[in-house]
């Protein structure tokens, strides 16, 4: 019998499966290799994306750390001189100019942008439209042309740098984002409520007022602190039109020149004294704990709101 | 409202375009095409301009697309809730930072890193043959598109995390059951599939990098010269008009105005791409 089956020619199927079975193994192998090599790229893209900030915040906070004190934050400047080159005095000022700028941008910005965010929400026309399109095309406009339309409109008339007109550049960097925040907000608010609220007789106008709004706050809070961060970290359009980069004068009168962080901090960046390259990173410290503190802040504003929502 | 906002942006437009007249009306083309901007001169070419700043926003590209990509589909599909949104504040934080901190950052830390380590390794593994030729200075193009590259990747990274979200389920779980594996389904079908929504985030970045001025003025070593290399310095359309926008004479105000224009229409048409192309996806997606 033995005999018999060994004397049969081989079979083609078993090397077939044999074959078949060889190649799975070897197909199988090399997927699992290109995607465990996939997955390491992207992990290692993630830990690349993460190195940057950790590096940037310790650099600040090192360097930065060892200038901060509250003479340094409240008092003003001193010019180092050739006896006395270590003597790089506060930032008081450029604080108070920061903060000045800040509130009157806000000021121009938040009900303008309230209005148009009413506006894009309630109104659909082709106006309407072409309006959503220039808000989102002004959001990517660098910000230098902002400056650069300051300084033509405000700054020649006047014949004079001020403060006022880089509240006017940093308002138009603040209505795009503040806008957005306002329609999207608007547009999440139950269209029962509003309807409620018709049906009870009240106009437009007063159920946008004393209902849609204040439904809609806290996405409008967290995009008005989102974009105030944005324009206190503002340098290129503030360099063309506030008029100073150093000053030591308390002036507050904002048709003036103002000292700002953001121009003081590249003012000393480039400074001759090395005692002022540290004060840099103090600035530079301060800012980035400002912008911290508003991050911060509207992400916690919006993590309350989502719970809100889904409780 | 809407109107006086309107007029506002037609105003804005006007008060760019307008002064940059007398410029285009004394040198006509070789504003754009000339190689030599010397104003001290009174010569106005911006090709040089043009030039680093369309390289230094590419290059920038090149290095935040990848990583950027990578972090995306790293926070959509793997990471787990919470460290999922710790994330993604994180490299939201990063786009919070304002840019004349990591001007700063990059004139003290990163300068005297390249050109100490990271020119010369970058030199010496390609036999320091074009592009990668030239000074090891620290400051320059390669730096500037750096630093670029970590400013723009929270837009990218933002941008293309909700296209990729936004696609149908249904995908993934077809392709899973086809027996396809993790990175298949990533490579063939999820980003294939988000394509014109990634180029749409990509372009953003791209528009974001075409005008970021400050961190690029601080570490490009603001030369306005022909870029012979990537490690030449020079000088962006952005960092010139900061540069020289607060003290300049009538006919370089002129040319300046002419670089706001040239820079305008650069990020209006790189922007407006953009929005069409994410707009789109959103509609696909939904």
């Amino acid at each position: 019998m033995s005999e018999v089956l060994s004397s049969l020619p081989p079979d083609p199927i078993y090397d077939r499966r044999a074959r078949i079975r060889q190649i799975t193994a070897h197909t199988l192998k090399r997927r699992a290799r290109t995607s465990q090599l996939f997955m390491l790229a992207i992990s290692l893209a993630l830990v690349v994306a993460l190195v940057p900030l950790v590096l940037i915040l310790f650099t600040a906070f090192q360097r930065g750390g060892s200038v901060l004190s509250s003479t340094f934050l409240t008092t003003l400047p001193q010019v180092p001189s050739i006896g006395q080159q270590s003597s790089i005095g506060g930032i008081g000022n450029a604080i108070i100019g920061t903060l000045i700028v800040a509130a009157m941008a806000s000021v121009i910005a938040i009900p303008l942008s309230l209005l148009l965010g009413l506006y894009l929400v309630e109104v659909e026309t082709r106006f309407a439209n072409a309006l959503r399109f220039s808000v989102e095309i002004l959001s990517g406009v660098p910000s230098i042309l902002l400056g650069v339309f300051a300084y033509i409109f405000i700054v020649l008339p006047q014949h004079r740098f001020s403060a006022f007109a880089a509240s006017v550049a940093l308002a138009l960097l603040m209505t795009p984002v503040i806008t957005k925040s306002v329609e999207t907000a608007i547009r999440g608010v139950p269209v029962s409520v509003v309807e409620a609220g018709l049906a009870l007789g009240a106009r437009r106008w007063t159920v946008a007022r004393r209902v849609v709004l204040p439904v809609a706050r806290p996405g409008i809070v967290t995009g008005t602190l989102l974009a105030l961060a944005r324009a206190m970290g503002e340098t290129a359009p503030l360099l063309l039109i506030i008029g100073v980069s150093f000053s030591t004068s308390w002036d507050t009168n904002p048709f003036h020149p103002m000292s700002a962080l953001t121009t003081l901090t590249y003012y000393y960046s480039s400074s001759a004294f090395p005692a002022q390259h540290q004060a840099a990173w103090g600035v530079a410290l301060v800012l980035v704990l400002m912008v911290l503190v508003l991050n911060v802040s509207s992400r916690l504003i919006s993590a309350r709101l989502n719970k809100k929502v889904q409780g | 409202m809407a109107g006086a906002f309107a007029a506002v942006l037609i105003f804005f437009v006007y008060s760019v375009v307008h002064p940059s007249l007398p410029a285009w009306a004394h040198d006509g083309l070789t504003l754009i095409t000339g190689t030599r901007w010397d104003p001290a001169a009174s010569v106005y070419g911006a090709l040089p301009l043009i030039l680093d700043t369309v390289i230094s926003t590419v290059v920038a590209l090149l290095f935040a697309v990848p990583v950027g990509l990578g972090t995306a589909l790293m926070l959509t599909f793997f990471l787990p809730r919470r460290l999922r949104t710790v994330t993604t504040s994180l490299v939201e934080l990063l786009a919070a930072i304002p840019s004349v901190v990591y001007g700063l950052w990059g004139l003290y830390v990163l300068v005297p890193w390249m050109s100490a380590h990271f020119e010369p390794w970058l030199a010496s593994l390609t036999g320091g043959r074009w592009p990668f030729s030239g000074d090891n200075l620290g400051a320059g193009l390669m730096l500037a598109s750096i630093v670029l590259a970590i400013m723009i990747l929270p837009t990218i990274v933002a941008i293309s995390r909700d296209v990729i979200a936004a696609l149908p389920r249904d995908l993934t779980e077809a392709a899973l059951s086809l027996g396809a594996s993790r990175s298949q389904v990533l490579r063939k079908v999820i980003l294939p599939t988000a394509r014109s929504g990634i180029l749409g985030a990509v372009s953003l970045g791209a528009g974001r990098a075409l005008g970021e001025t400050v961190a690029v003025l601080m570490v490009i070593g603001g030369n306005a010269q022909m870029p012979r290399s990537l490690f030449s310095v020079g000088a962006t359309l952005s960092s010139t008009i900061a540069t020289e926008y607060a003290e300049a004479s009538p006919s370089n105000l002129a040319a300046l105005s002419a670089l706001a224009v040239i820079l305008m229409v650069l990020t209006a048409s790189v922007n407006a791409l953009a929005r069409i192309l994410v707009r789109r996806a959103g509609t696909l997606g939904a």
